[in-house]
This record gives structure tokens, sequence and C-alpha cells, in this order.
């Protein structure tokens, strides 16, 4: 059964996804990530898509569902990396990604969730550094 | 008139063809030189198709054609299945309208996405979805 890994920095959990994903494979995703965030207590979770080339409605639905249930469990989740043409789409599919943050990268995206909800990886610099 | 440059018809039985079908349709979108932009629309829609063809039918077959009228090149795909029909194709078409647990998005999204969208469909006979993006579109 294929996997996507979720990395563990920190307070932080990182997912970058590299793999064109079938619905399993997100639904998937979706119950190892509240998991993790469960089980870790990780106070916020950036997603990378910057490698997915499309995202259509029931992945856009797993990703809000996956920004909720972990808001319920008290972390944020920033979706970082989307591809130009894949927002286009999106926005004409119809599918506004309603309460999901986003950042241009991944970078930012940390920025956002360390500068605006105030949260921090634990041994900070050194492991953001390794990942870049 | 359209004509139809070349056919490749691949049968559908399970979710884990959605990455190839989509390698697939990606393929005959790049030998005609279509944009990012309109791949990816073109993608997006065939997914949602997809989908929906797995999630009521079971299984299905989808014909995917570079077509051409006049100077311009598209593609086409049909999407067929033998799944129970839709009951009021109007509601289907509506955007947030689902029998499924989906958004609703689905139809009219897809629609959105493509330049032509026709649906057939026979309760207890199935459904035949045609979409067409042009390389311009």
């Amino acid at each position: 059964m294929d996997k996507i890994p979720i990395l563990r920095m920190g307070s932080f959990l990182l997912v970058t996804i590299q793999v064109d994903l079938y619905d399993r494979l997100a639904l998937n995703l979706e119950n190892d990530l509240v998991q993790m965030v469960y089980q870790t207590g990780a106070r916020g979770v950036l997603i990378d898509i910057s490698a997915v080339s499309i995202v259509d409605s029931f992945m856009g639905r797993i990703l809000g569902n996956i920004a909720s249930m972990t808001r319920v469990l008290d972390a944020e989740t920033v979706v970082v990396g989307m591809q130009p043409a894949v927002a286009i789409t999106l926005i004409e599919l119809g599918l506004s990604l309603k309460g999901v943050h986003t950042a241009l990268d991944v970078e930012r995206g940390m920025a956002l969730l360390q500068t605006q909800y105030g949260l921090h990886t634990q041994s900070a610099d050194d492991d953001v550094d390794e990942l870049e | 008139m359209w004509m139809s440059l070349s056919r490749d018809k691949m049968t559908i039985t399970r979710e884990q063809d959605m990455v190839p079908f989509r390698n697939r349709v990606k393929e005959a979108a790049v030998k005609i030189g279509m944009g990012l932009v309109n791949q990816t629309k073109l993608i997006t829609a065939a997914s949602e198709l997809f989908r929906n063809m797995i999630r009521y039918a079971g299984k299905g077959e989808v014909l995917i054609e570079v077509i051409s009228k006049g100077r311009e090149s598209g593609i086409r795909l049909t999407f067929s299945d033998q799944g129970p029909g839709i009951a009021d194709i109007a509601l289907a078409m509506q955007d947030g309208y689902s029998t499924g647990k989906s958004l609703g998005l689905g139809l009219p999204g897809t629609k959105r996405l493509v330049n032509e969208f026709t649906l057939q469909s026979t309760l207890g006979q199935g459904t035949t979805i045609t979409i067409v993006k042009w390389k311009n579109g």
C-alpha cells in the first residue's frame, strides 16, 4: 500500500506530496495526519503540494477536512506551493478552499505558523535548515 | 465538422486506474501542444468524471480522442458506463447537489472547465458524458 510520509519538525508536521493522488491515498493521508497530530501534540501542519499537478473537488475536500479536523485538535494547517494552473482550475471548478490557510512556499508557510499563531518548532533553526 | 485524428480506448474498473488514466489524457494534451492551464483544467475535469463513473457505475470506458475542427485541435473524452443512470439531469447539473457524499461540484464544475459538455443518461441503462477541450479554448 502506498503511503505519504509525514515528517515531524518540533511542534510542526510536514507533508510533501510527491506523487499523484488517487482517492484512497488521499483518505489515508487525512487519517494518518489527524492521528499523528493527536499522538505528537503538533500545533502546526504544513502540506506542500508543489509537486501536485491536479487538485479536483475530492482532493480539495480532503484538504478542507484536514484543516477542520486538525483545528479541532488545536493545530493550524497551511497548504503551500500550489501551482498557478491548479489555483486557476480550482476557482473555476467552484472550490475556494474555505478555512484552509495557504502560503506560497514552505518557508512562508512556516513563517505564517510562527508569526500569526505564535507557534515554534522546538529545536527551531537546525531542523528547518536541514530540510530546505 | 469534427475530425478524429487518434483514438485511444481505456477500460476503467477500479479507483487506482485514475493515475494511469490521467497520464494518458495528459499525453494526448501534450501531443497537441495544449498549454499548462488548459491541460490542468482538462485533467481535473477528467478526474471528476472518472470518479463519478467509479462511484455510481462501478466501471466503464473512456475514449480519448485527438480531434480537429478547421485549424483548431483539441481533446475529446467520452465516458460511457452501464450504471444506474442519472434520474434528474437538471438537478445533477446544479452546484451543490449530490446524491453521494461529495460537494456536488463534479458535474457543474466539470462543465465550467471544458469548452463542450454533453450528457446523455437513461435510467437503468447507463450514462455517456462527452467533453471537449480545445487547445486554445
